[in-house]
């Protein structure tokens, strides 16, 4: 046990579960945007959007081995638990290299350091702020901007309404850029923190991480946009016994 | 007159170091811990010494200037280090090595001395290795050599150009580790100002604590001096800023004979200076000399670029004058040879003093890829320093002081006259008479600490019981006033002159009277005028701030001071020198081919000079050097 | 030339420190960085100033003694350059010029220019040799090693221990000289017996002076005169992991049937 603290204690040690948190963050990210994608293709014949349809799935995770919720319960703690050792421990990393130099420099010039290495922290605290404000608005509704009417399990028109606003659209558009400078640097210096880079894969590690952000920044941009832009189709209603029989959602 | 006893091993030569050693007595290690040794330096021999004496169990304190030993100045060293190990199958062996290395020096170091140096060589590598210093490689795995510096065997091995900072770092790890064993106490930026002595044995120390200023005493039961070369007469030198004599002159006045203080080695391949604010010269690693041919326009008002210059236009003065070794004759003749050009008006350059060191036959035989990657940092370093690319354009090189192989008197134990006070590496004299060979100041540097002083010493402590005098005893008080005064002294003088402005006239002076050639009319020129000079230093320094801080004015001021006295040293042993020997050229004394001339008649001698008070001319006592084992030769580069 | 130069003095440890400004005339371009200062020091000295404190030995680049940061960065513009080695050649008639200490929190500034490295000294004592005594070693050439192994160790080992990488890193950390030392002892077959131990304790030590963490930003190698890789930080981290998850703390003892 005091093995693991004395790891924890090391500054390489906090690194390293900074960058398998970030790992599984990143997962998560990655696969939220590809589900989000879900908006442009369509609905099934009877109306449903298919993206209703996968938040649906995702309740179901795990059925029928696990109740309703579970599987997504499950999901969510560990997600909770990675991003709260994440955030906690750059906290600590940061506190360390602030008392590191306590007398700043009267010049300071770099020539390597990239503008999105520098500004982990803060693409960081956007993201943790983002969050929160984030599920409240599409996962429990407690947040409604402009005229829109958030309905449990109708993800299609809650993001329709929502984005139909212009500057909720472009928030997001600000939030998801950021998401993609910490994914810029964050993802090439994980690897270097594991130490798997060495400079005959360098090339390819960069070239990943780079190829990576952009993807995700992109594909995350395309739903607003698609939505302000009135790209995409507004909400058709549906009968609600067709995503859920029971209507478990209500009362969750 | 100083009684010398080399104590060097009778017999056969081969033999001689093994039955020294088996006659020396040691210090059980039980016993060991009571004995307390200080380190004067952490250089390649004070760092080695330390480590190895803290291994073995005595209690080590060493001392160095810089803010960490690993900065000494054997970090600079770039081409090489010498070893018999014959890997090349060129018929290299122990005697070679000694013998090349006898002959050097022109035949007047001890051969004893030389012939263990030679046989120590292989082992160094061996230590080096385990270290980890990761010497060059060849594609099958094995150690790499290459030729160095006028031998005819490919004997030398090597960390590219930067053999001196692996080895340093490989001794300066393993005395860390010494230091984390609580073997070895380490003293940084810590000055040695004088030498204790308690009924005429060396007890301790006094140092400045460079940082506070504080003067602080160590008591110990031997005292070795591992404090490297005094160059820095010179003003201008390859050596680093910090290089001194003080430690050594230190010892001289307490009584320790100081042997053949004129012998300097004048490296041939150095960046000329630039102009009088140049501060160092750089040396460009030897090894250059294997691919390039030094040359200057035979027109002494030629005025085409280098590059434009036809071959017929130019004088390679080396490879014409000495066919058979050419561009790598050893170090002094190259050195003389480059002097002479320039003198006769040919020299390059802004000053007029340079010449062409020329890769072009190199890159065209072997191709650019080939030499650059030889050479890589040396043409980088050059480029930095001047802004001229050697792919280009040729070299620039002019001769610099480099090395000092006068220093103090030690015998076979490399004790000096003083009971209990050692010198190692280059502060002694010992091993390469009036010139060093290349690649062999690493070499002895090591042996002297790995392997040497860590069997002699206990010879010496075995036979005095530890812990005799503590820094109570009066002889520190004393001492500790007389440093205190002379800071004081300094501090005091408040004239008008910088000190550096000081050591810059002190190393004109010495380079023009007691340089690359001498001439008695010169030396006694240097004489007259060096007291002059000491006399306005103690009457018009100028030194801002106090003793009780950091103060950089005042350390150099006490080295500057150290230095005004011992330049008239060395120009007083040229002067009686009156032969031509290795580096000591004696303008009266050459063949007609401008060849030292040397006379072993009356000069096969160590001369040693004793300290006999400030108004008295030092006293000089001959140690007639035995050729039993290589007979005597007169040097011949020619044929 | 004629440059304007800002430079911070400090009389001792404690004293809390300033910029002041000097007007220094008679540069010559082919002077080196310490050669202007020595100049400087001189004027200073005619005028009854204390001079600038500034640590220097070898002046070619080797010893790692000077230590400057100029114009913000550390042994200033010049890549892979140390401050002795740096020309004024470089610097335009007129120009402003800014000399800072390193700034770290473990490399206390002891006056002006001057800082106190011992710490980078116990990082190297905490584990940074091959344990060994003097003495008979083995052939040497009975233990091949690739040249390739060999070129990378030395451009390890070529590090000159200045702590230009911890005056450049913005996290102050001190990742690329421990880096550099793991890995020019770990990459050698004589060194592999310690590897895992060695870099645990490094590590430990360098924390422990008060160095930030690395966070990746690659200025070390950007700044540092002998252009160490960064590769070498992988190479720590790596070991490091390995030798605090993977390597088993103590390989003894005894074990029980079930
Ligand atoms: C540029 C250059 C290149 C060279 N290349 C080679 C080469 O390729 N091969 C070769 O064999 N040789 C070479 N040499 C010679 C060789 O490097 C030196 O002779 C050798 O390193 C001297 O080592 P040392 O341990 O005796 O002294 P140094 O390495 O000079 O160490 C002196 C130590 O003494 C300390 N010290 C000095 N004075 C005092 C004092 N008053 N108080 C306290 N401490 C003090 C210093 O801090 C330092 O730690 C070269 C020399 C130079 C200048
Ligand atoms: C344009 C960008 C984004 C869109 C359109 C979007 C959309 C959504 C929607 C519709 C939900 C609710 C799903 C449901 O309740 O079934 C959701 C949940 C969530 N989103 Fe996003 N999101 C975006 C960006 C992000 C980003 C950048 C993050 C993280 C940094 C993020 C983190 C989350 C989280 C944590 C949840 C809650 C999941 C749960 O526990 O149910 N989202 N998102
Ligand atoms: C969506 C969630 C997030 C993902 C996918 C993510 C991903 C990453 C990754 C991969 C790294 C690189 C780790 C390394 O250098 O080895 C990283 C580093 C970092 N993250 Fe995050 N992160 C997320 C959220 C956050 C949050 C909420 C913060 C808030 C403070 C944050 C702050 C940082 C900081 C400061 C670093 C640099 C740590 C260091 O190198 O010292 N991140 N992140
Ligand atoms: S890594 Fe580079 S910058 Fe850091 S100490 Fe070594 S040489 Fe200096
Ligand atoms: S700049 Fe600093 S953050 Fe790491 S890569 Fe270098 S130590
Ligand atoms: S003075 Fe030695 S590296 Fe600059």
């Amino acid at each position: 046990m005091n093995h693991i603290k004395r790891f924890y204690e090391s500054s390489i040690g906090k690194k390293f579960v900074v960058a398998v948190t970030g790992v599984v963050l990143f997962g998560f990210i990655a696969g939220h945007m590809a589900g989000n994608l879900k908006v442009f293709t369509g609905a099934t014949s009877a109306g449903v959007p298919h993206i209703d349809e996968y938040a649906k799935f995702l309740k179901t995770l795990g059925a029928p081995m696990l109740p309703e919720m579970m599987g997504l319960w499950i999901a969510r703690s560990v997600l909770l638990v990675c991003l709260v050792l994440h955030v906690v421990t750059v906290i600590l990393l940061s506190r360390q290299n602030k008392k590191a130099r306590p007398v700043p420099y009267v010049r300071s010039k770099k020539r390597a350091a990239s503008v999105a290495s520098r500004l982990m922290m803060v693409t960081g605290l956007v993201i943790l702020a983002f969050i929160p404000f984030h599920i409240l608005q599409f996962t429990t509704g407690n947040i409604q901007i402009g005229d829109e009417h958030f309905r449990h399990g109708y993800v299609y028109s809650n993001l329709y309404e929502s984005f139909s606003v212009w500057y909720v659209a472009l928030g997001y558009v600000v939030v998801v850029t950021l998401v993609g400078f910490h994914m810029f640097h964050g993802l090439w210096s994980l690897f270097q923190t594991l130490g798997w880079d060495n400079p005959d894969r360098n090339g390819k590690v960069r070239a990943f991480s780079v190829a990576f952000s952009v993807i995700i920044t992109v594909g995350f941009i395309a739903v607003p946009l698609a939505f302000v832009s009135g790209w995409l189709p507004s909400p058709i209603d549906y009968d609600p016994t067709l995503l859920h029989p029971t209507n478990s959602l209500t009362n969750h | 007159m100083l009684t010398l006893n080399s104590k060097t091993p009778k017999g056969p030569i081969e033999d001689g170091w093994t039955q020294h050693k088996n006659a020396l007595r040691l210090v059980g290690p039980k016993n060991r811990p009571n004995y307390k040794v200080l380190v004067i330096g952490s250089g390649l021999a004070g760092a080695s010494a330390a480590a190895s004496m803290g291994a073995m169990g005595y209690r080590v304190e060493c001392f160095c200037f810089q803010d960490s030993p690993r900065r000494a100045h054997s970090i600079a060293a770039q081409g090489g280090i010498n070893a018999s190990k014959n890997y090349r199958n060129d018929g290299d062996s122990t005697w070679r090595l000694f013998a090349d290395t006898q002959k050097g020096g022109d035949y007047r170091a001890r051969e004893q001395n030389v012939y263990r140096l030679a046989e120590l060589s292989t082992a160094i590598i061996d230590q080096a290795v385990a270290q980890g210093v990761p010497f060059a490689r060849e594609y099958g795995g094995k150690l790499a050599n290459r030729s160095f510096g006028g031998v005819l065997v490919e004997r030398t091995f090597y960390c590219r150009g930067e053999t001196g900072q692996q080895l340093l770092l490989g001794a300066f790890s393993a005395l860390q580790e010494q230091i984390t064993a609580k073997n070895v106490k380490m003293h940084t930026r810590t000055e040695l100002m004088d030498i204790v002595m308690v009924d005429g044995q060396a007890k301790g120390v006094v140092c400045r604590n460079l940082e506070t200023g504080e003067i602080t005493s160590h008591a110990a039961d031997a005292v070795v001096l591992a404090t490297g070369g005094y160059g820095n007469v010179y003003y201008l030198s390859t050596n680093a800023k910090g290089c001194n004599v003080t430690a050594a002159f230190r010892a001289y006045k307490r009584g320790a004979g100081f042997a053949n203080p004129s012998f300097v080695q004048i490296h041939p391949t150095s960046i000329p200076a630039s102009g009088d604010y140049q501060s160092k010269l750089t040396l460009m690693s030897e090894s250059l000399r294997n691919d390039g041919r030094i040359w200057v326009p035979r027109n002494p008002d030629e005025t085409r670029k280098p590059n434009q210059i036809p071959e017929e236009d130019r004088y390679y003065y080396l490879e014409e004058r000495y066919p058979r070794f050419g561009n790598l004759v050893p170090r002094d003749v190259a050195a003389r040879n480059a002097k002479d050009v320039c003198d006769k008006g040919l020299g390059v350059g802004s000053t007029g003093y340079g010449v062409y060191l020329d890769f072009g036959r190199a890159i065209e035989k072997q191709g650019e890829s080939v030499v650059k990657g030889r050479y890589a940092n040396l043409f980088e370093m050059y480029e930095r320093i001047t802004d001229e690319n050697p792919l280009d354009v040729p070299m620039r090189i002019y001769p610099a002081v480099h090395y000092t192989m006068g220093g103090l008197w030690v015998d076979y134990n490399l004790m000096t006259n003083i009971p209990g006070l050692y010198a190692i590496g280059e502060a002694n004299f010992a091993d390469h008479g009036a010139n060093r060979l290349g690649a062999s100041s690493l070499m002895q540097c090591l042996a002297d600490g790995y392997f040497i002083i860590p069997v002699t010493i206990g010879d010496y402590l075995s036979r005095h019981p530890h812990g005799q005098v503590t820094t109570d005893h009066p002889a520190f008080k004393e001492a500790e006033n007389e440093v205190r005064q002379r800071i004081e002294k300094l501090l005091s003088i408040n004239g008008t002159r910088s000190v550096q402005s000081f050591h810059r006239e002190l190393g004109k002076l010495m380079w023009e009277y007691c340089g690359i050639s001498r001439s008695p009319a010169g030396l006694q020129e240097g004489l007259e005028r060096i007291p002059q000079l000491r006399e306005e230093f103690w009457n018009d320094l100028k030194i801002v701030g106090s003793g009780r801080e950091l103060n950089q004015a005042l350390e150099n001021a006490g080295r500057v001071a150290d230095f005004l006295e011992f330049g008239e040293l060395m120009c007083r042993d040229a002067m009686l020198r009156d032969e031509s020997c290795g580096c000591h050229f004696r303008e009266d004394h050459q063949t007609e081919e401008n060849e030292a001339l040397r006379n072993d008649e009356d000069f096969a001698h160590v001369a040693v000079f004793e300290y006999k008070g400030a108004d008295q001319d030092p006293e000089l006592t001959k140690e007639p050097i035995e050729f039993e084992a290589l007979p005597l030769a007169a040097r011949n580069y020619k044929t | 030339m004629r440059i304007r130069l800002h430079i911070w003095r400090q009389a001792s440890r404690d004293d809390s420190g300033h910029m002041d400004t000097y007007d220094l005339d008679g540069v010559n371009p082919d002077m080196s960085f310490l050669e202007m200062m020595d100049h400087l020091n001189e004027e200073l000295t005619g005028k009854g100033e204390d001079p600038v404190a500034f640590d220097h030995d070898c002046r070619e680049g080797v010893c790692g003694m000077c230590s400057m940061v100029i114009n913000g960065q550390a042994h200033g513009p010049k890549q892979g350059t140390t401050t002795c080695q740096l020309y004024m050649r470089h610097f335009d008639d007129g120009d402003e010029v800014y000399v800072e200490p390193w700034r770290s929190q473990a490399f206390p500034v002891v006056k002006d220019l001057v800082v106190d490295r011992s710490a980078f000294d116990r990082i190297i004592q905490a584990g940074g040799f091959i344990s060994n005594h003097s003495g008979p070693k083995p052939e040497p050439n009975t233990i091949l090693i690739e040249p390739e192994v060999a070129e990378q160790a030395l451009d390890a080992a070529t590090c000159i221990g200045c702590g230009a990488c911890v005056a450049a890193c913005p996290n102050g950390s001190a990742m690329l000289f421990t880096a550099a030392k793991v890995s020019h002892l770990g990459l050698l077959p004589q060194g592999e017996t310690e590897r895992y131990p060695r870099a645990k304790k490094m590590v430990k030590q360098m924390d422990k002076e008060g160095f930030g963490s690395c966070r990746n930003y690659a200025e070390c190698e950007a700044q540092c005169p002998k252009e160490i890789s960064i590769a070498f930080i992988s190479r720590l981290n790596a070991d490091y992991l390995k030798a605090s998850l993977v390597e088993p703390e103590d390989r003894r003892g005894k074990m029980k049937s079930q």
